[in-house]
């Protein structure tokens, strides 16, 4: 019972890196741009729940009304304002940028709010608890694994249902073509970013929610990202899904195994996909 | 001759680092069909490319309805109702064949030109409007790609090499397909290899060679050993 209980835990916990992931997805698979701030990103997201709920006394839940428009439009500009200005041929250029946009975010952070570890009072939801055959299962866990199914399930239908959706696609296919039909990918690229930011609002709530956080801890969570990513295949958001969860799961297995082993688990299983399916379980993206 | 819609005045475009057009002067008449031959790399492509916004160049240097318009990107330049056919079709291969079409048409401007209407035209795509662009054969991605350019309502109509990489028999039915599309008052630059073909399907055409206009005329009229000597440059 003890590991059909950490494989539910694991599970649950690969909601939450499918939410660090599904932002990071959306931008390599829009503009083929790797955020390497992403990570911060999330932080930062947290961060502005935090300010949100100590400010206007809102509930962490609540904070999201404003988190998430303001990190939507932190994202339009700051894709109009630098990050257009470094995609081209060379791959180099958004890779160093958006390295050197982790460090002023973590360093920006560190100046406002200290290096001491913070937390979102979430209240009764943080331990509430439902029992399931003799299981006990947090609620705050399932509540972040079904946001992350609502998150993807909405970014599926952006991507396949709808106008931005198949902007978004045909500027991802061919740049030039894209603007041969009147879409200016500066603008198409910007409203990439504001989604992908939106999404990372969530995700750094969330995980504000479900523990305690600093500024410096934007680099695991972008490696948990890029692995539930990868995992899952390029290009595929249910895939990202599911390499959040085989991530969780082999996360929750290891640290049961041995508390020591959690993270190096995680690491080892991301190693072992790579080498039997280097392009991830569910590819879309064939290059 | 009525005011042009199209006029390219002292055109120099550069493709990369290279100079590929030099002074290039042509006007298109509304309503014209113009056809543009030359040998590779005579400065076809970059001249589609210059009037498109795909490459920006000075703006005095490309006018239309007046307006300058050669320093716009080609988003901005397809809002202002040119539409081009690139070369080698270049579908989205994530879109399927209608949205194919859709987003040609997302710029909004109003004319005869409708999902149905284009059906109407290429009746095989309508059929096959479900599927990926890619999986269809070449014959059939140009009918995309030329509905996906039609979708947008254009005065001016660029098609880039339409024949290229197709089987003979496809090129026939294409062709014979073109005077329905042009009609209505649309003007056409037609880049082709085959001459007979541009020739046959235009009012005047122009010859470049080495990124200069060598000869321009009427398509009925003129003689083949002048286009020979246009085309290859030999005496």
């Amino acid at each position: 019972m003890e590991w059909v209980n950490a494989l539910l835990q694991g599970t649950l916990l690969g909601g939450l890196y499918a939410l660090f992931a599904a932002g990071l997805s959306l931008i390599f698979g829009v503009m083929r741009l790797v955020n390497i701030a992403h990570g911060d990103l999330i932080v930062l997201g947290a961060y502005l729940g935090l300010s949100v709920t100590t400010v206007l006394g809102f509930h962490p839940m609540l904070a999201l009304i404003v988190v998430v428009p303001a990190m939507a439009i932190f994202g339009y500009v700051l894709q109009r304002g630098i990050l257009n200005q470094t995609l081209g041929k060379d791959i180099l250029p958004p890779l160093l940028v958006t390295f050197g946009l982790s460090v002023i975010i973590q360093n920006a952070l560190l100046e406002t709010y200290s290096a001491d570890p913070q937390k979102m009072n979430a209240g009764a939801l943080e331990t509430a608890s439902v029992s399931l055959g003799g299981l006990s299962v947090g609620v705050l866990p399932v509540l972040t694994f079904a946001i992350a199914i609502a998150v993807i399930a909405t970014l599926q239908w952006i991507f396949y249902r709808t106008a931005l959706g198949r902007a978004f696609r045909a500027t991802s296919d061919n740049q030039e073509i894209a603007q041969l039909m009147g879409l200016n990918r500066r603008h198409i690229f910007g409203l990439a970013m504001a989604l992908a930011l939106a999404v990372t609002a969530i995700a750094g709530i969330m995980l504000g929610i479900r523990t305690s956080f600093d500024p410096s801890i934007g680099g695991g969570r972008l490696i948990f990202g890029f692995e539930a990513v990868i995992i899952g295949g390029l290009g595929n958001l249910w895939g990202t899904l599911v390499g959040g969860v085989i991530l969780g799961v082999a996360q929750t297995i290891g640290a049961k195994i041995d508390p020591g082993w959690q993270l190096l688990a995680g690491h080892l299983t991301f190693l072992v996909i790579l080498a039997v399916k280097p392009n991830g379980l569910f590819p879309r993206i064939s290059e | 001759m009525p005011d042009p819609l199209l006029k390219l005045e002292d055109l120099d475009a550069f493709y990369g680092d290279f100079q590929a057009l030099y002074q290039v002067e042509l006007e298109v008449a509304p309503g014209e069909v113009l056809a543009i031959i030359g040998a590779n790399g005579a400065g076809k492509t970059t001249l589609m490319r210059s009037i498109s916004g795909l490459t920006q160049n000075q703006a005095q240097m490309v006018r239309y309805r007046g307006d300058t318009i050669g320093a716009l990107r080609a988003d901005e330049v397809a809002g202002k109702g040119i539409a081009l056919v690139p070369e080698g079709r270049q579908l989205f291969p994530s879109l399927s064949v209608q949205e194919n079409l859709i987003i040609g048409g997302q710029i909004g401007r109003k004319g005869p030109w409708s999902l149905k209407a284009v059906y109407e035209l290429f009746p095989i795509l309508q059929e096959r409007r479900h599927q990926q662009s890619t999986s269809l054969s070449g014959g059939q991605q140009q009918m995309v790609a030329i509905g996906r350019a039609l979708m947008a309502n254009p005065d001016l109509i660029l098609f880039d090499e339409i024949s290229l990489g197709l089987a003979p028999i496809i090129i026939k039915d294409i062709y014979a397909a073109l005077p329905g599309i042009i009609g209505e008052g649309m003007s056409a630059l037609i880049v082709e290899q085959d001459i007979t073909k541009a020739l046959s399907v235009s009012q005047r055409f122009y010859c470049l060679q080495e990124g200069r206009v060598s000869l321009e005329g009427s398509s009925a009229t003129v003689a083949r050993e002048d286009i020979s000597r246009a085309y290859f440059g030999v005496e």
